[in-house]
Order: structure tokens, then sequence, then C-alpha cells
């Protein structure tokens, strides 16, 4: 992700064998065309490792975990928490500071409606109310993830969302606001989904905590790609999805700093998550169970942990210097090609494997389409990211998004499908 | 090919020179509609001359398919009855929603004939859509005096 990372590259055998565990990276598509997946920004695809690890928990060790004290439930809890312990050692963490939940959108949700929730919550939990006025700040960059949720938190509360603008080449314009005594919560993404950027976190936190502001970190596309280490990070909250890591749909992590969760009213609540219930009032479970209501899901919890040792054991150092080189393949391509116009740095300092671009005028929907028909599977849309588009005067945008799977080859055949893309609209050079 | 299945030429020409494009007075109703997947809008205006459509106008952001289908609708509509027109948009709407599966009628359908190939592709048949579900929505405004949906609009922006 830094300017450094050049070194312990994958060898090609080693990227082989790499393919080798993701059977779906071997089907054609359209017409016999071999799929090249450049859409792992949306989902990453998932390894046999990660697979074997579901199938192998559903056949052998299923329950309900934390319920129950029969065999399987605790060989299923057993298998529950520790893929806590090793996702949490992946980002640097406790693993009572690691709350599984259904995606990133749920974690960044739980914690907006935890704080809401403290105004009525009373006790510990009064350090986080918002009143009307106090200020929520995030940036033009963000998912629709990190946006919805403080525009809703707001609405509830009366507090007033602001922003970081963000520069013509893509970097976030630290320029553009000045935190201020009522600013209570700073919300940030590690690395923009649309356009790679990865802003300065140090900054932004060390900004947030001179006020005395939360920090709320959206890592879902920096995990994946490169080592993480929250508590280095010095961030308040963090959220990732499991789909994005090579791992499964229908789990996500939410990480908080251990006196905050401690502190935080519950989002959701029900079985599970309760120290006592009383007809007339219940009491909660202490972090992270108080998060967790209902039983969780498992299998997927499970083949999250084996995601994380699969990445683990290639390095993610290397993860990154090899997405790394890929996406300064495709920066230096595209930017070689006439009418195509990158959004966000077409350099790679700070930057990830998230390269989006416009090819003359022609609309995303379409190019994805000629793309699409050559097997390359790329986003054609806003990306969830719609405020940013139209910061750039744009509806919609072509995406490409690298994991470790791809190769250099893949990169070569996204570049010929763009000047198949000018061939085919007509687009002048 | 599929590609060319669905980029028939037809359709081509009518992105690049679209017909009827832009907002035009006088008009009876308004309708904006968005297609919140990929952000592409349109802005459509109908002018109703009895129980005949005088004029449709529109101002649109979208990909080929979208811009071009509200270009040919505009070509299927005006100087129709409101009853031809929606029997014609009911055969639009069956093809594009088929799969390749209903055989479309050029008598019917006329140049939209061409958007056949999109059925085959369902991530765009929102894209065909788009335009005819503003150009129904207007005609319903219209009829009941109910000029536009201004408000959706200023919500969305």
């Amino acid at each position: 992700m830094t300017g450094q990372l050049t070194t312990g590259q994958l060898s090609v055998s080693e990227l082989e064998k790499i393919r080798a565990d993701f059977p779906i990276l071997s089907r054609t598509v359209r017409d016999s065309r071999p799929l090249v997946y450049l859409d792992s920004g949306a989902t990453s695809q998932r390894p046999r490792q990660v697979l074997d690890a579901e199938r192998a928990f559903l056949e052998q060790h299923n329950a309900a975990v934390h319920r129950g004290a029969h065999q399987l439930a605790e060989e299923a809890t057993d298998a529950y928490e520790s893929a806590r312990a090793r996702i949490a050692a992946f980002v640097g963490v406790q693993p009572d500071e690691v709350v599984f939940t259904k995606n990133a959108t749920e974690g960044i949700n739980l914690v907006a409606y935890g704080l809401s929730n403290s105004a009525v919550a009373g006790g510990a939990a009064e350090r986080f109310a918002l009143a009307p006025g106090d200020e929520i700040v995030i940036t033009e960059m963000e998912h629709h993830a990190n946006l919805v949720p403080w525009q809703e938190l707001c609405r509830r509360t009366g507090a007033v969302l602001r922003w970081y603008q963000v520069t013509d080449d893509g970097r976030l314009d630290l320029d553009s606001l000045e935190l201020s005594e009522r600013t209570k919560v700073v919300a940030f993404t590690h690395q923009s989904n649309v356009m790679g950027t990865v802003p300065p976190v140090a900054e932004l936190v060390r900004r947030a905590r001179a006020v005395g502001a939360l920090t709320v970190l959206d890592a879902c596309q920096s995990v994946p790609h490169t080592p993480v280490d929250f508590a280095a990070l010095d961030v308040d909250f963090a959220a990732f999805s499991g789909h994005k890591m090579l791992g499964p749909s229908g789990v996500g992590v939410l990480y908080g700093r251990r006196e905050l969760l401690e502190a935080l009213p519950p989002f959701l609540t029900g079985g599970s998550m309760i120290e006592i219930v009383k007809m007339e009032g219940s009491t909660y479970a202490p972090p992270p169970q108080r998060f967790e209501a209902g039983v969780p899901m498992t299998s997927q919890a499970v083949g999250l942990g084996a995601a994380v040792d699969y990445l683990s054991a290639i390095g993610m150092e290397r993860v990154a210097a090899h997405e790394y080189a890929l996406t300064e393949r495709a920066l230096t391509g595209l930017s070689e090609i006439d009418g195509v116009r990158i959004i966000g740095p077409s350099d790679c300092v700070d930057r990830g494997g998230a390269v989006s671009f416009m090819i003359g005028d022609v609309h995303a929907h379409d190019a994805g389409q000629v793309l699409d028909d050559l097997g390359i599977a790329v986003r054609a849309s806003h990306h969830c990211a719609w405020p940013l588009h139209r910061r750039f005067g744009i509806a919609a945008s072509v995406r490409a998004s690298f994991a470790v799977y791809n190769t250099p080859a893949e990169i070569d055949a996204l570049l010929a499908g763009v000047h198949e893309v000018r061939r085919f609209f007509r687009v002048p050079a | 090919m599929k590609l060319e299945q669905m980029y028939q030429e037809i359709i081509l020409d009518h992105y690049r020179h679209p017909h009827r494009s832009g907002l035009r007075e006088p008009f009876d109703a308004e309708s904006y509609q968005i297609n919140p997947t990929c952000g592409d809008e349109v802005t459509l205006r109908v002018a109703l001359d009895g129980d005949r459509v005088a004029d449709v106008s529109y101002d649109a952001i979208g990909c080929s398919i979208s811009q071009a289908a509200t270009s040919v609708l505009t070509d299927l509509v005006v100087g129709r009855t409101v009853a031809e027109s929606a029997i014609t948009m009911d055969a639009f709407m069956a093809m594009v929603q088929s799969r390749g599966k209903v055989e479309p009628d050029e008598k019917v359908l006329e140049d939209a004939v061409a958007f056949a190939g999109v059925s085959q592709y369902p991530s765009r048949v929102k894209c065909a859509l788009l335009g005819w579900m503003a150009f129904k929505d207007a005609v319903g405004r219209a009829e009941a005096g109910s000029p536009d949906n201004g408000a959706q609009r200023a919500e969305a922006q």
C-alpha cells in the first residue's frame, strides 16, 4: 500500500498454486471465455480450504454455540471461539474486542445505534450520548455503509453531519474541515473502495483524539489486502466483512476498544446477549456476547477463521506486494490508453488495488458489458459511493479490483478489453 | 457473439442521435425516474391532446441501452392514443423481461424489436425500462391531474 512494497513478490509457481485452490477461477463464462475475475472489491472468491473448513464443521461439529452442554455444543463453541481468537490476532487485537456481525455494514450500524441508544441507557453509556448540534464527521469518499448509518444517527439525535472533501486527484483534503469541540465521531475508510486511496489514518486519529472524538474505521478494503493492526492504528472501532477476504458471506467483524465496548449499550437484543432476565427488565452480558444476540452464524465464522489462516500462510506483506505490482501494471497500462480517465490517484503511493476509470464518454454499463463479453468481470456502477461519483461529475465508473489470486496476464487482458471497448463504441483517440 | 445481438446498429444509432431529446413545454405531467444501482436518471414529460400523446420530451443521463430505449419509445407513442401506447409498452416489457423466450411482434414494436437481445442480460433490463417507467408514470399523472413527482426528485438530489 505504500511506495516501498516492491519485494517479496509471489513466484509464478506460487501464484499457480494459489489459483489452483480456487475452483471457480478455472471455469469459463460467455461462450467459453476463461474467467478473468477483477471484482474482488465487491466480493472475493473462496479457496477450497475455506469451503472445506465450513463443510467439515457442518459434517462433524455443528450445534448452536454458547448453549447446551452436550459434546457437539462444546465442539461448536470451541470452533467458533477459536475462529474469533485467530481473526483477532490477524488484526492485532484481543479476542474479547472482536464482535461477530453479519458484515461490515452491520458492524457500523451497531456502533451508530449503540451511540443513539446511549441517550436512554444511563450509567457508563452516558459518555456516548449525542446532543443536537454535536458533529459527526465522515469523508466524501465513503462507501454508503459508512455514510447512511451516520446520516440516520444525525436524524435520530439532532447531530450534524460534516465531511472532509476529496481533491481532484482523489486524495483526502485535510484542509477542507476543522474538527471542533462538538465533534463526537470521526468515521473514515482505510482504503477507498472506488479509488484505492489510503487516507492518512494516523493524522485523522490524532485530530479526532485532540477534540475527544471517537474514531470508526471502515477496514473492508484494507484487511483483505495488506497487514492491518488496529491496535497500532489506535482507532476506537473498526469493521470489515468476511466475504471480501476469501471468507464466507454472512459474517463480518466489528472491533471495539475494550473499555468502549464495555460501556456501549447493545444494538440487537434477545437471546445469548443477556446476563439476567426478569419480566421487569434485564441486564446484559459483557462484550463481545452483549453484541451477539441470537444464535450466531457459525460455519461462516469457522470459514472466516480458515480464510485468515490461508492469508497468514501466504503472508500479508507478500499479498500486499503482489497486489501492488498488479495495481502498478494496471495504472501504467490504463494511463497509456487514449481517452481513459482514472478516477483517483494515478500513482501507487498510499493506494491499494481498486482502479476505477472512464473510457471516453462510454457509459460504465456499456464498457462493463463489452468486458463481460470477453470474460472479464468488473464492476460498472457507482460502487455504493454515489456522492464520490457526483463529486467527479459522473454517474458511474468501471472498477477493476484485485486480490491475491490475480495475475499480470489478467491485467493485460483488462487492458486489451479496454481497447476493445474503444473500438466497439468508436471512442476517438 | 451475443454482444452484437444486444448492441444492434439501430440501438447505437438512437444512442448517438436520440429522437425528441430535451425538455419541452407545454406538458401535462413530468416523471423523474432513477436506477439506484448505476445512478442513471431520466426526467420525462408527456403532453396529451385528448386521448392522444401529443409530445414526449426528456432529459436523461444513462447508458446506450437506456438512452436508445427512451428515444425509440418516443417514436412509438407520439401521435398514438394512450390506449395504443399501453399495448406497445406491455409488449416491450414482456419482450425485455422474457429471457429470450417471447418472440417479439414487429407490427406492434417496430424498431423496438432491436431490444430483444437485452432480454438475455437480466442486469440490463432495468436500463431498457427506465424511460418506459417514466412514460407510464407521467401518463398516469397526466390522467390523474397530478403533474409531477418533483418532491421525490428534490429528495433524491
